[in-house]
């Protein structure tokens, strides 16, 4: 087989791999729109904040320790504790659900039946606090993330495509795990909305919060839900973004990677996350590959965007999303 | 009430604007944004210098320094409105540790006669005092550090690089931009072959650019990088097995920040170093005294000798050296920005003088005049221990090609000169 092709299909793979990243990122966006019709503009942010909170956990680390420092002149900075990494993720999903609730308490309840663009607004407001928040509580420091995932070139894969075609594929075992992780994650939500009661109440308000609410369901508590598993989407997304770069303040910019994402797949759907996910990735990295050396590389930031346009052109609401018919 | 409100707004001003008297000197500063995490040492070391100069010294020359920080979080638009924020309050000098933001202050500094420090970042040709006034990039610049890691590379290789394919990891701005002129004459000279690799910033997803490495099989790969690009790349290099001792990154690109996170697999990654770091300088000891113990640190004390943290502290000293001899020149100890150009045309730093301040072999001794505003461009390279979690420098100072660079600096100075219709000085 020509180098070329299996460059190509070297690179189409690891476009898949990556797109499996960005759709953990957009699965949050499409969790809260579908259930309450706001574009959560916090959700990177959300992701970083999970990721500090367990990186802060782990390390025994004492929130607010600079400020408590700085008030009281003391100069305390750790527990001198070192938590396993399932604790730390067991209390940061904790964490995450407290910080649902008190978004729900603080924000949310106060503005039930708001045009959606000052619930995107809201959000807007969210992020920016909660960007100051994280780093005023956990500090600005960059941070080494270690659950024990693997990282690095995957040898069997390499063996067995060496073996096959004469030329070992790169793959990493950091996405291998991804995949792995998200298609658990898509398998859970889809068991839980389908055949659980809270989620068969979730789809009621996502159909028709009106509807919903005469029938004795509480917006209130499906909104503290949604947002809790938002949150925790936020976690497994920044856990394994953080693997790969650290966590610092630019994890928060992993949501950019998720919008071209949800305009593909549509806000509504989360087969469409997975699947805009993979288009993007994909068609990310095989553009990068067979265009990007002829106009100078780094293709990949816009042609994202433009392939999720072209994409708009013939089905404007996505490709799962649900087809809006206004009728005069 | 209006009078009130008045008083009040008077009041306010007064206590928010340094007193014209002192040295004022803006930090404008990045401790947000996806930047923040190499940004905060910086102004952190930057700060604390000045702390230790006024809590030990009375300030310089019996003028208390003032630091006024201004967040641009490392945007271009928000540095600029931070600069004309400031401005107003005479002051002396800027050091936006930024390209971006440098580039656009380089015309306005020009108007409003401030001298604009921008030690190893900027404009690189602005080391060309004859067409740059205000501009002074000393000790060293981007195409001196390309320079510097070329002949590093060639007394790796018995002086021959004919044949080698070095592949060049850049950030997708102005300034990972900067070496490429500079090694593209290079190329030419030593007939290596030349891979660029831009990296769209901030640089979270670099999967097509290091299958590209994997693929070409560079002997060398340089990385000029910022923020998490830095850590991503190290990670992704790790990744593909590439090795590490043959992975070599600009001053920019070799904090402690860009690898600690990929842990152990960073062992062995080089990176140049125009200056030393850790805390076995005699002014850390001051520092320590007068500053961190006193509770006057900028942060939380917690990055003294970092690398960057170092780095601001060499800018901060650099600048209260030209003050000193610009008051020395002057006679005066409350100077103004336009002399302090002059003070920055005369600096002489040498090594007896940095070992005076409490800082021996830490960095290279230079001698400033009005046609040199660059310095002598040389470097060092550091490489990085994982297990004891410290760079170690592998080589003395690098002395980069001039015979190269000097022609490029010409080049682009006339042409910026040409531009903006600015005549020669200094002749």
């Amino acid at each position: 087989m020509p180098d070329e092709i299996l460059y190509a299909a070297e690179a189409g793979l690891n476009g898949l791999m990556a797109g499996v990243l960005y759709a953990l990122v957009a699965l949050g966006f499409v969790l809260i729109f579908k259930a309450s019709g706001i574009f959560n503009y916090a959700q990177g942010v959300l992701a970083l904040f999970a990721a500090l909170t367990l990186v802060g956990f782990q390390n025994g680390q004492v929130p607010f320790a600079h400020l408590i420092n700085a008030i009281f002149g003391t100069q305390i900075h750790e527990f001198g504790w070192h938590l396993p990494a399932v604790v730390a993720i067991l209390l940061t999903g904790a964490v995450m659900v407290l910080l649902a609730i008190l978004i729900e308490r603080l924000i949310l309840k106060h503005l039930v039946n708001q045009a959606p663009i000052i619930l995107f607004m809201a959000t807007i407001g969210l992020a920016y606090f909660l960007e100051g928040f994280g780093d005023i509580m956990w500090g600005a420091d960059i941070k080494k993330l270690d659950v024990g995932l693997p990282q690095g070139i995957s040898d069997t894969v390499e063996s067995v495509t060496d073996s096959l075609f004469g030329y070992g594929f790169f793959i990493d075992r950091l996405d291998i795990v991804a995949t792995v992780v998200a298609a658990l994650l898509v398998l859970s939500l889809t068991l839980f909305s389908q055949f659980t009661k809270y989620g068969r109440a979730l789809r009621a308000v996502a159909d028709d919060h009106q509807a919903a609410l005469s029938v004795g369901i509480s917006l209130r508590f499906i909104w503290v839900m949604v947002w809790s598993i938002a949150g925790i989407v936020a976690l497994v997304a920044g856990v394994m973004w953080g693997a790969k770069s650290g966590v610092q303040f630019s994890l928060s910019l992993i949501a950019l990677k998720a919008l071209p994402v949800l305009m593909l797949g549509g806000f509504t759907s989360i087969p469409g996350a997975i699947v805009g996910g993979l288009i993007i990735g994909m068609g990310e990295k095989l553009f990068e590959f067979f265009v990007g050396p002829m106009i100078g590389g780094a293709t990949e930031n816009w042609f994202a965007y433009v392939l999720a346009l072209l994409f708009l052109v013939f089905r404007p609401q996505g490709l799962f999303g649900e087809r809006i018919i206004e009728r005069v | 009430m209006k009078k009130r409100l008045t008083a009040l707004a008077a009041l306010a001003l007064t206590c928010a604007t340094p007193a014209l008297a002192d040295l004022n000197i803006p930090n404008l500063s990045y401790r947000t944004g996806p930047f923040a995490a190499g940004g905060i040492p910086y102004a952190d070391g930057f700060n604390d210098y000045f702390t230790l100069l006024n809590e030990r010294d009375g300030g310089i020359g019996g003028e208390k320094v003032v630091v006024t920080e201004c967040e641009t979080a490392y945007n271009t638009e928000k540095g600029v409105e931070c600069y004309e924020a400031t401005k107003g309050n005479g002051a002396l000098v800027y050091n936006p540790l930024s390209t971006g933001i440098t580039y656009q202050l380089i015309p306005k500094v020009s108007v409003d006669k401030i001298p604009l420090y921008t030690p190893g970042y900027g404009r690189t040709s602005a080391a060309n005092g004859k067409i740059f006034e205000w501009v002074f990039n000393y000790p060293a610049n981007y195409w001196d550090g390309a320079s510097d890691i070329v002949n590093y590379l060639l007394t790796e290789n018995g002086g021959d690089l004919k044949g080698k394919k070095i592949a060049l990891v850049y950030h997708n701005s102005a300034y990972g931009k900067e070496p490429i002129p500079t090694l593209t004459a290079l190329k030419e000279k030593h007939g290596f072959e030349l891979i660029e690799i831009p990296v769209d910033s901030p640089g979270q997803e670099q999967k097509s650019q290091w299958l590209q490495i994997r693929r070409d099989k560079p002997d060398y790969v340089l990385m000029w990088g910022w923020g998490v690009m830095n850590a991503v790349a190290i990670q992704e290099a790790a990744n593909i097995n590439y090795p590490m001792e043959n992975f070599i990154g600009v001053w920019w690109s070799g904090s402690e920040n860009d690898v600690l996170p990929a842990g152990d697999a960073a062992n062995g990654y080089k990176s140049l170093a125009m200056h030393g770091s850790g805390s076995d300088y005699p002014v850390y000891a001051d520092l320590q005294k007068y500053v961190v113990e006193a509770g006057k640190a900028s942060g939380a004390g917690d990055q003294v000798g970092t690398v960057l943290y170092s780095r601001g502290m060499y800018a901060a000293m650099v600048i209260s050296e030209a003050i000193r001899k610009t008051q020395e020149m002057t006679g005066h100890a409350a100077i103004t920005a336009v002399e302090l150009r002059d003070g920055f045309e005369a600096l002489e730093i040498t090594e007896a003088r940095m070992a005076e301040l409490g800082l021996p072999n830490f960095g290279q001794p230079f001698a400033a005049s009005c046609a040199d505003h660059g310095g002598p461009g040389q470097a060092m390279i550091q490489q990085w221990d994982a297990a004891a979690k410290k760079w170690n420098l592998i080589t003395p100072f690098i002395a980069p090609d001039d015979e190269v660079i000097q022609p490029l600096v010409d080049a682009d100075s006339a042409a910026f000169a040409a531009e903006n219709n600015i005549a020669e000085r200094c002749n």
